[in-house]
């Protein structure tokens, strides 16, 4: 089995006045892992229908190591996916799922048995080959799902948020196993969800869409710290917009001078971009900053401190630490000494657009 | 119909629950009273019309009136007749309004509406009305087309063995049965999942329809198939105008003659219907366990 190259070139599709895909160009390379990351309506889905079939293009095309599908039908088409929602045929049980795809091709019923087992061992459920999905957990359907769309062997996997509708813990396992099994097949696969945390811990690359275009596509560490754009700085983890002053290749920021990494705006007054991990947070009863908010997470606590200017910055420190940079604490802030980034100068403050993970790769 | 079959509910028994005021218990009461005014309402011509077939003149109880039906002449024909037309009543009306209610979901949710007031239209038509449009069509063929297929077509479908014409006329009164039957089942499956993911397996649309979506709506076609085969056979206006000797019209003809016997035709008519009713829900039933 392996993987297919797959490319989206100028895709664009409207749905009455929405633009869901504005001319998206990406290229997915053979036995890849591509997460397709947005706000909803971002067109990550859409783009991921139209390669499956489901959705026609309206202007653009799809085309699989080279050859053009954008009108192929979407039984004709050398895919398998994963749905969002619990996709199982309810009347069949288990093996008769998975060995579906088979029996349209009819593929003799004991052949079809034995691979469907094989799959059902592969996804790590060997005994549920006679349940019904009504006697599957959610978890266990979705294992199934995966498993029968692996059963045709296709040369790209699409999954559509299939574990959006899990419970956390599940989710967490069933992602490492879908990487597992996707890293020892060598399939190329398109994974869409708005969950950064599983974008960036599951993909090789990843692929930031918004309103229908794509903002940036890189390796994980490289979207996480070095965003192209102030979207995906802001939609990928927290980030923190202190006011800097620049100087030639150094930028005063909190009283401190740090190296400037990236592109540098014209003027001298910048926001510098900080990772809510990269504030130092030390209590001091002399500091001028003080604890608003404090969030346990467990391994880590976010809290939000208000400097004496009145801007407010995010900081992650150690979640041992929380009891004693509990709300009210008078403490003093500093960053990390390392590069940071800097854009242009915008409205001060701190942006998180979606609740962001603790720690990220 | 369903209030008939044996219901058992626990009564609420006054003053068991000592901690909670009357509150929680009332709605139970307002069923059981509803329950009994249903069942006196359904019981009680029922009651009457079996004590009537029975009830001999000389000797008291006397089962002979039941006896009579079958030797009755025009028993079996009519009755096969009927249950004929029904079955070819169902499979039409099933083939035509399945794949409309699918293709509407699927492709155009908009026009849904549409389709709904179609077949609802049936309803508001008196059955007067739709008959009298009927014959008015069988007339057209004048003589001078006798020749023609088209005539020959219009006498056909009046071949009193098996009116097709009756057909027809019964797949239309059946579509808005059938389409809130199909329409109910069909919205308890996530039929665009199961279908693009069918879809995503090779299948073809045929396939899907017949491998993926009718297996999943068993007991919504056989709640369509029961509520047409029970219209078809209780239909007496159309068929008698039109001068056919369906199950119902036999039982009009034969009650000026032999009252008693005419009763008791319809008691026994009800009890198939009910024998059937109970076939295929439990057919339907059977599919939804899925084992």
């Amino acid at each position: 089995m392996n993987g297919a190259r797959v490319e989206f070139r100028g895709l664009r599709r409207r749905f009455g006045s929405t633009v869901a895909l504005d001319g998206l160009d990406l290229t997915v390379e053979p036995g890849e892992l591509i997460a397709l990351l947005g706000p909803s309506g971002c067109g990550k889905t859409t783009a991921l229908r139209c390669l499956a079939g489901f959705e026609q293009p309206d202007e653009g095309e799809v085309l699989v190591d080279g050859a053009d599908i954008t009108r192929v039908p979407a039984n004709r088409r050398d895919a398998g996916m994963v749905f969002q929602s619990y996709s199982l045929f309810p009347n069949l049980n288990a093996r008769d799922n998975v060995g579906f795809g088979m029996r349209v091709r009819k593929t003799p019923a004991a052949r079809r048995h034995a691979r469907a087992q094989e799959l059902l061992e592969l996804v790590g459920l060997p005994d549920v080959g006679g349940r019904y999905p009504h006697q599957l957990s959610g978890g266990q359907q979705q294992r199934v799902a995966l498993a029968r769309a692996l059963a045709l062997e296709p040369r790209v996997l699409l999954l559509d948020e299939p574990l959006s509708a899990l419970d956390a813990k599940v989710r967490v396992t069933l992602r490492e196993e879908i990487r597992r099994l996707q890293l020892s097949l060598g399939i190329t696969t398109i994974f869409v969800t708005h969950d950064q945390e599983e974008a960036l811990s599951m993909a090789d690359r990843v692929a930031v869409l918004r309103d229908g275009r794509l903002e940036q596509v890189a390796d994980p560490a490289t979207l996480y710290d070095r965003p192209a754009t102030p979207f995906v700085a802001e939609f990928v983890g927290a980030m923190n917009h202190l006011p800097g002053l620049l100087s030639g290749d150094q930028v005063t920021v909190l009283g401190q001078t740090l190296p400037v990494e990236g592109p540098r705006p014209a003027g001298p007054e910048a926001d510098v971009l900080v990772r809510p991990e990269a504030v130092l947070v030390v209590p001091d009863g002399e500091g001028e900053g003080m604890v608003v908010v404090s969030s346990f997470r467990g391994s880590t606590a976010r809290l939000r401190v208000r400097l004496g200017d009145g801007a407010e910055v995010l900081a992650d420190v150690p979640g041992h630490d929380s009891a004693r940079l509990a709300p009210g604490t008078a403490v003093r802030v500093r960053l990390v000494e390392r590069p940071v980034l800097v854009s242009a100068r915008t409205a001060t403050g701190v942006t998180a657009a979606v609740p962001e993970p603790d720690a990220v790769a | 119909m369903a209030s008939l079959t044996p219901q058992v509910t626990t009564p609420a028994v006054p003053g068991t629950a000592p901690a909670r005021p009357g509150r929680p218990r009332r709605p139970r009461v307002w069923r059981g009273v509803v329950l009994l005014l249903a069942a006196v309402y359904f019981l009680v011509p029922l009651i009457a019309s079996f004590v009537f077939t029975v009830k001999a003149p000389d000797q008291g109880f006397s089962l002979d009136a039941y006896g009579e039906i079958f030797s009755a002449e025009g028993f079996a024909g009519s009755l096969l007749l009927s249950l004929g037309l029904g079955a070819a009543t169902i499979v039409i009306v099933l083939l035509l309004t399945l794949p409309a209610v699918v293709a509407v979901r699927l492709g155009a949710p908009r026009w849904r509406p549409v389709l709904e007031v179609v077949c609802t239209l049936p309803l508001v038509v008196p059955p007067i009305t739709f008959v009298a449009g009927i014959s008015t069509v069988l007339r057209w063929g004048p003589d001078y087309l006798a020749s023609t297929p088209f005539y020959q077509t219009i006498i056909a479908v009046q071949d009193p063995g098996f009116p097709i014409v009756l057909v027809l006329a019964y797949v239309v009164l059946a579509l808005p049965f059938a389409y809130r039957s199909l329409d109910a089942g069909l919205g308890a499956i996530d039929v665009r999942t199961l279908s693009e993911a069918a879809r995503n397996l090779g299948a073809s649309w045929p396939h899907v329809l017949l491998r993926v979506i009718v297996p999943n709506m068993r007991s919504a076609m056989a709640g369509a198939s029961f509520l047409t085969l029970a219209l078809v056979l209780g239909e007496f206006t159309i068929a008698r105008l039109l001068s056919f000797q369906t199950f119902p019209v036999w039982i009009y003809t034969i009650s000026g003659a032999h009252a008693q016997v005419s009763v008791a035709v319809s008691v026994f008519s009800l009890l198939i219907t009910w024998l059937l009713l109970l076939a295929l829900s439990s057919a339907g039933a059977r599919q939804r366990s899925g084992s």
